[in-house]
């Protein structure tokens, strides 16, 4: 029953959040500011997380198959298909959920806390609209671009583990990401980046929002904003997989 | 003018305000005040419209606020300026760009125009050379200026303050309520104050309202506490030892 109420109170949020921002001038502002935030502020450990996550997916799959009668390029193929379609979207997302979800939970609870919220509401802005829109608009613009970086860089990440273990030679790992691949997979990947990204920080946003008591209470958001933004993450992961992979 | 009628709030079961109805005259200080607890928060919070009551009504200069629709309501809000308990600055912001903000959302003012209006009204509460701090950079009192200073800064005609004298020393609660006071007259705006500070009542109030329990108990002129024979009222002076 609580769930629904809050399920509830989300889509009211929503509702509130998506509206004709005051001054548009200033709403292009704060894209601007929020997406150097958001996607500039995660760019390295995006990078160093998803070079790390291609390296040991080669080494892994390597691992498995040594059996000598599977082609070597079949690695690459393997680390290419299992990156892009899970790992760059997924764990990018999960870690981006405790990234920016904390902080934009924890920045517009401590806003609602401090009375600024309310400040907002009494000179006639719709508090919801002002604290969350950009955030949410800029977190589907840059989310799915990391996401695209992410896949990149566990390919190559992918490619120097597999180079310098001696699992798999440049050439034939590049040979295996070449063979037989579906662009649909991208499609696939960024319609999850996509959905991620606005689960993130709508679902923080929202959180941060109703946010009432101190310091204790940001802490709480904070936290929550994570748990639900992953537990949504997964299970939107699970149900745009069977959408779009076997239709 | 801002005339409360029946106004009733009530949170779960408790009734926090009970029929309560009072005047708050333009160009005057108007005082609510009372114990902790006692529900005077919750009706500046309801004439604010950060809480809606359950009957009556709360009427700006003829504009039933209640019975106005979303964009109506805002109309009004902007002529509302609140200064807070905790001032409610945006910490992301210094104190130009603070001061600045409803300037910047709601005027088509340049850039020159936005900069001279926030020296002017910083000017008005006497602070010079801190436009460029941050909230958290400056003291106590001079947050209460900005957030003054922001709260006059688009010509409201409603100024709402909120404990304006809490965590500061008494030569600081001074000199805002004597700014206060100043700008009301000057302004000739309809200022709300919220406050257990019997000083400043004494110093600049006009217009009393005394809150009990959620209800109205006295309403008056400050000339006439003492001769008001409200027990509550009485015991409630004597306690602020004043």
């Amino acid at each position: 029953m609580r769930f629904f109420q809050h399920f509830g109170e989300y889509l009211l949020f929503l509702k509130a959040v998506f509206t004709k921002p005051e001054k548009g001038k200033i709403f292009i502002k704060q894209i601007f500011t929020e997406s150097n935030n958001i996607g500039v502020g995660s760019f390295a450990i995006i990078s160093l997380i998803s070079t790390f996550i291609g390296a040991v997916s080669t080494i892994q799959i390597g691992y498995q198959l040594v059996s000598g009668i599977l082609p070597d390029y079949l690695i690459g193929r393997i680390v290419r298909d299992s990156n892009i379609l899970e790992f760059a979207p997924t764990v990018t997302a999960l870690v981006l959920a405790g990234k920016v979800g904390s902080n934009i939970a924890s920045e517009i609870g401590t806003m609602k806390v401090t009375e600024q919220v309310d400040a907002l509401e009494i000179m006639g802005i719709n508090a919801a609209n002002f604290t969350s829109l950009a955030k949410i608009v800029s977190g589907v613009i840059t989310i799915p671009m990391l996401v695209l970086y992410a896949m990149m860089l566990s390919l190559v990440g992918g490619a120097l583990s597999g180079w310098m273990s001696g699992i798999i030679s440049v050439e034939s790992f590049v040979k295996g990401l070449r063979t037989d691949f579906m662009g649909y997979n991208v499609v696939f990947a960024l319609t999850k980046a996509y959905t991620f990204s606005f689960l993130i920080t709508s679902v923080s946003a929202f959180q941060g929002f109703r946010t009432q008591g101190g310091a204790l209470e940001v802490g709480e958001s904070s936290t929550k904003a994570v748990v639900y933004s992953c537990m949504s993450i997964i299970f939107f992961d699970y149900i745009i997989s069977q959408l779009m992979l076997f239709k | 003018m801002i005339v409360i009628e029946n106004v009733n709030k009530t949170f779960g079961t408790k009734h926090v305000l009970k029929d309560i109805s009072a005047n708050l005259y333009k160009g005057k200080c108007n005082f609510i005040i009372g114990a902790s607890g006692g529900g005077k928060s919750v009706l500046m919070k309801c004439m604010v419209g950060l809480v809606t009551p359950e009957t009556g009504s709360i009427t700006f200069d003829g504009r039933d606020f209640l019975k106005l629709n979303y964009k109506e309501k805002i109309n009004v809000r902007k002529d509302i300026g609140m200064l807070f308990q905790n001032t409610a600055l945006f910490d992301s912001l210094n104190v130009e760009e603070n001061v600045a903000f409803p300037l910047r959302m709601f005027t088509d003012f340049t850039e020159e125009q936005i900069i001279e209006r926030v020296n002017f009204c910083l000017g008005r509460v006497n602070l010079v050379n801190l436009n460029k701090l941050y909230p958290s950079n400056i003291s106590g009192g001079q947050k209460k200026r900005v957030g003054i200073a922001r709260a006059i800064a688009l010509n409201p005609k409603y100024l709402f303050c909120d404990e304006p004298n809490s965590g500061l020393d008494p030569l600081t609660s001074r000199v805002i309520d004597e700014l206060i006071k100043d700008i009301t007259k000057e302004y000739n705006i309809t200022t709300v104050i919220n406050t257990h500070d019997m000083k400043s009542l004494f110093v600049m109030g006009e217009n009393i309202v005394f809150i009990h329990q959620g209800a109205k108990w006295w309403e008056g002129e400050k000339a006439g506490i003492r001769s008001s024979g409200n027990k509550e009222l009485l015991a409630f002076m004597e306690a602020s030892e004043f």
